[in-house]
């Protein structure tokens, strides 16, 4: 039986959900002209004012917000509320450029947290369940968010934070738990670890874990659920709009549920920017409507992804993302083509290699070089040197199918590839431009 | 009658092999044979050593990755002729040798090598056929 945390909410009729957005949508307009002078004089520029906002229809009118905007307005400039009446900041990781700071007041936070609460109840969390939170606390949103969700269900809640991999797996053994939260590279570190332990999943007492905060694939998913033994759920969110939980994978694992309730969702065309029609790939738009200290309206994610308003197995009435193919930060260009690390991890895991490898971009005599570095295993490895050169080809025709281009395969002694204990570092771009 | 050989995956970059070479002189593990293979990023090391199990151990807490291939291993007269002779018996048998490399030994007048075949026992049993006796281990004096 499928369980939710908010059932009323999340199984609502969609001319309900619309209700909700729609009046939450103008309110917040209002409110945001009244108290964001960086936002109203956007409006301004683009000749709206609060009036012209009656609905979601009119969501269009809005000009964007980018990551560049919250950049320019750093600390204070996108704030509604005034800073006495909030309780939090949590930041951004930096690693695409200057840090992010999001405040929140205590409903914000409360609010964030019921969202996470709802990814951990469609994982099959209960509070019979003991959910150890991987994921790493302190400025990062993945620690704080699903701290607050676990709690929120009921959950024994064993805040190991990220790193110190022994220990993770000693908590989970000793205390039996049940549900595991961390990043997905993470997740596969932990596995790899127990499975050199000796340790078979039937011994791991975990049967669920929720992922996220980075692009991985389907077959990654695969991978982490046969060595842990669990079913694993993707989750979604941004610093900019709370923190995970912004959507959350259901027990039908075909995409995420967006809270509706708290963020109208919109796909566009990141060249064009215009509105794109259900079930067309463009980047990912969210308007948050109930956020009081940090509420951004129109902000694009550069999450490349596709919304389906189709009917869920698990009940729920609210709008699916597919899993993001990747940030646009993300994405490199190389040779003039596109490449998501997660195309080359499709292909990776496919030949049975491990989710462990370094993109390496380079340019050499002004041509870009591509080098996928993957280590051997003791499974991959025979004294068959043959063999081994034409699995490698094998890896070389893979990668050009699934890229349309040349790349050169690297195969590395194990462990030279540093392991994540948050997010993973997939790519080193050399190329001085 | 096979001998144990340990095949090691090496990048092919400076201080690969030496990483691998320390390893074993700091255990003191003797190395009776050794070859090296090399594709255009990595390599194989090919030894025969004294204690398989210690190596096998050593090279794993190490984070070595390697494998244990049986070979054959045979004394030859050190003469013009002396590795056709073994040749020409697999080859009457239909026994394909996939590498081979040579050793050193103290016995004088003999040669010795290493080969790899596809078929271990066949190319043992055609080998004995031929009156030449596969040594099991080499500890060659």
């Amino acid at each position: 039986m499928e369980r939710y945390y908010q059932p009323e909410i999340e199984t609502a009729s969609r001319e309900q959900i619309k209700a909700w957005q729609d009046e939450r949508l103008v309110k917040q307009v209002r409110r945001v002209w009244d108290n964001v002078p960086y936002y109203r004089k956007k409006m301004e520029e683009k000749g709206v004012t609060p009036d012209d906002i009656r609905g979601t229809e009119d969501l269009k009118k809005l000009p964007f917000l980018s990551k560049a905007d919250l950049r320019e307005a750093y600390p204070y400039g996108l704030m509604a509320s005034p800073l006495k009446d909030c309780v939090r900041i949590q930041s951004t990781s930096g690693t695409t450029g200057k840090r992010v700071v999001a405040f929140y007041t205590q409903h914000d936070i409360d609010l964030w947290e019921d969202c996470c609460a709802r990814a951990i109840t469609a994982a099959g969390g209960t509070n019979e369940d003991v959910c150890q939170v991987s994921y790493g606390y302190g400025l990062f949103t993945g620690g704080p968010g699903l701290n607050g969700g676990s709690h929120k269900v009921g959950c024994l809640t064993i805040p190991t934070s990220s790193g110190n991999t022994e220990r993770q797996i000693m908590f989970i053994r000793d205390l039996n738990a049940t549900i595991l939260c961390c990043t997905p590279s993470y997740a596969a570190y932990i596995g790899e670890t127990m499975k050199e332990m000796g340790l078979t999943p039937d011994q791991i007492p975990l049967k669920a874990g929720i992922f996220g905060a980075e692009a991985w694939s389907e077959e990654m998913r695969h991978d982490i659920e046969n060595t842990l033994g669990i079913k694993a759920y993707d989750i979604y969110g941004l610093t900019e709009l709370s923190g995970p939980g912004v959507a959350f994978e259901c027990s039908a694992q075909s995409g995420m549920h967006i809270n509706e309730d708290h963020f109208i969702a919109e796909v566009i065309d990141p060249e064009t920017s215009e509105p794109l029609p259900d079930g067309q790939q463009g980047e990912l738009v969210f308007t948050s409507i109930t956020k009081e200290a940090f509420p951004l309206l129109r902000y694009r994610t550069r999450d490349i992804c596709v919304l389906s308003h189709e009917k869920c197995s698990c009940g729920r009435t609210h709008v699916k993302m597919s899993k993001p193919r990747g940030r646009t930060d993300d994405m490199l260009i190389i040779r003039g083509v596109n490449v998501f690390p997660s195309q080359i991890e499709t292909v990776l895991i496919n030949q049975g290699y491990p989710a462990n490898y370094q993109i390496i971009v380079d340019r050499v005599h002004n041509t870009d070089t591509l080098d996928v570095q993957v280590e051997m295993t003791p499974e991959m490895f025979t004294d068959n040197m043959g063999e081994i050169t034409a699995r490698q080809k094998a890896l070389v025709d893979g990668l050009r199918a699934m890229l349309g281009l040349s790349a050169k395969v690297t195969l590395v002694a194990p462990k030279t590839i540093v392991r994540s204990e948050g997010k993973a570092v997939r790519v080193i771009d050399k190329r001085k431009i | 009658m096979s001998v144990k050989q340990i095949s090691v995956f090496l990048e092919n970059r400076p201080g690969a092999l030496c990483e691998l070479t320390g390893v074993l002189a700091e255990n003191a593990i003797d190395m009776r044979a050794f070859s090296l293979a090399e594709a255009s990023d990595f390599g194989i090391a090919r030894i025969i050593v004294d204690d398989v199990y210690k190596t096998t151990t050593v090279l794993r807490d190490k984070g070595f990755v390697h494998s244990v291939t049986p070979v054959l291993a045979a004394a030859l007269s050190d003469t013009p002729g002396g590795l056709n002779e073994i040749l020409q018996c697999l080859s009457a048998e239909g026994i394909n040798v996939e590498y081979m490399y040579a050793f050193l030994g103290n016995t004088p007048g003999k040669a010795y090598m290493v080969f790899r075949v596809n078929d271990p026992a066949a190319g043992t049993a055609a080998l004995c056929r031929h009156g030449i006796e596969p040594l099991e281990e080499l500890n060659v004096e």
